[in-house]
């Protein structure tokens, strides 16, 4: 089995990003798909600090602190590209106006509820940040993981046992093993690596998982 | 003649009492008040409520002010970074008390305060540890929590320009939380790096209107790194 790197994840998670797009991409791993977005589509990054049509890094010594992204590294602002602040920030997630979101993981459920801001260790300090606003407020929120944790442990998952950030908000999951959608009937895989099949995906998450292949040929 | 300006950080910060509730604006170091701060640390009141997005970043700023011992509880949505020791240390030895809020709950219950609200619906946080004893309410087919608005008895934020009148615009990102502060507090208190005579800031960009700002002071000041 030839799993996926995690650059492979993001250019796979871009190319379901139309031109037009309002998009908000979490902290971590999400911000790579900014690497994969094609030239000929315009797509709109926003921040929630404060930024619509967030550009790349700036060259190293143009840094400006006063322009930073979620993750507080330095970015740029793209022509056109406005400031505002946190209210209208988060009216825009929450009021649906962001189309996509791409968040990180611990576990998604096949229910589409999501765990990723708590592990639940009471030596854990907790933090939250912009994690539930984004989840249930995007149109269509997806997920970019390894399938399993190092210890070997599945993120897809009957119910969630980590601490909530929402329920029932993720729409697709983008894995080193391949594509899950959230649907009534259950995750429904496809676009799976090389030589995984359908069989021992199932097998090896535990979970009743339908063949979504032929539609995504 | 109206004239909000203040000769200095000590004087504009002179009336901040121990125990009062403060917002500080800034997402990490961008739009912290760096010299405010300093100078309510040398003031020496202590057992402030800080609504904050963060919790400190390195030494300066709200870390400098969890450092000296001077905050009794933080409201913020995001405690935990590569650089928030000092907080990390308070909160680990039981010094400080911790409220987290979603940041976009903390930014709607702000704004809330600043709009005269009695509370908000939210879907934001329904179903999750941090709506547990809540009220919720079924509206439009979905599920919302009530949230509280957050006042406070003053504001701390850091704006690009100012006027005597106390309009204000901001610098790029640093505007984040200053807008809806400056709202909700009963005093605010603005930092700018330049004060301009009125008539100088367009009218049709000014961000926050002066009825939102108490006093403003001039400020030099640079936005430092936050260690990501």
């Amino acid at each position: 089995m030839n799993l996926f790197t995690r650059d492979q994840i993001a250019e796979r998670v871009a190319r379901d990003i139309p031109d037009g797009a309002y998009v908000n991409l979490g902290i971590g791993l999400p911000t790579r798909v900014a690497n994969y977005l094609p030239a000929d589509r315009e797509v709109f990054l926003q921040s929630e600090n404060g930024l619509l049509g967030m550009g790349p890094a700036p060259a190293r010594g143009e840094e400006d602190w006063d322009l930073i992204n979620a993750g507080k590294q330095a970015v740029t602002l793209l022509e056109g590209g406005c400031y505002f602040h946190h209210a209208d920030s988060f009216a825009m997630m929450r009021g649906g106006h962001l189309d996509i979101c791409v968040l990180g993981a611990f576990q998604v459920s096949v229910r589409g509820d999501l765990a990723n801001w708590h592990t639940g260790d009471p030596d854990a300090i907790p933090a939250v940040g912009g994690a539930m606003d984004l989840a249930i407020g995007a149109r269509r929120t997806f997920v970019m993981m390894d399938l399993f944790t190092r210890d070997g442990a599945c993120k897809l998952v009957r119910t969630c046992s980590y601490p909530l950030t929402g329920l029932a908000c993720v729409s697709r999951i983008y894995t080193d093993h391949g594509v899950f959608d959230i649907t009534p009937q259950g995750a429904v895989a496809f676009d799976l690596c090389e030589g995984l099949t359908i069989d021992h995906l199932g097998a090896i998450t535990g979970l009743d998982i339908v063949d979504g292949q032929p539609f995504h040929s | 003649m109206i004239d909000k300006g203040v000769e200095s950080a000590a004087a504009a910060v002179a009336d901040i009492g121990d125990g009062a509730s403060v917002m500080i604006g800034g997402f990490g170091t961008a739009g912290m008040p760096d010299q405010l701060i300093d100078a309510l640390i040398l003031r020496g009141v202590g057992n402030l409520t800080i609504i904050n997005n963060n919790a400190g970043n390195g030494e300066a700023g709200v870390a400098a002010l969890i450092k000296a011992g001077r905050v009794r509880k933080i409201i913020c949505s995001f405690p935990r970074q590569a650089d928030s020791h000092h907080f990390d240390a308070a909160y680990r030895e039981g010094r400080i008390e911790l409220e987290l809020v979603p940041q976009g709950n903390l930014a709607a219950r702000i704004h809330a305060a600043g709009a005269g609200l009695g509370a908000i619906f939210t879907p934001t946080g329904f179903g999750t540890l941090l709506a547990e004893g809540k009220e919720t309410r079924e509206i439009d087919g979905r599920q919302h929590v009530l949230e509280y608005p957050i006042h406070a008895d003053f504001a701390l934020v850091k704006a690009d320009k100012g006027d005597r009148w106390g309009n204000l615009v901001y610098r790029k990102a640093a505007r984040n939380f200053g807008p809806i502060m400056a709202m909700a507090a009963r005093t605010t208190i603005a930092q700018v790096s330049e004060i301009v005579p009125l008539g100088a800031l367009d009218p049709e960009a000014v961000v926050t209107p002066g009825i939102f700002v108490q006093r403003v002071v001039r400020l030099d000041s640079i936005t430092l790194a936050a260690t990501t």
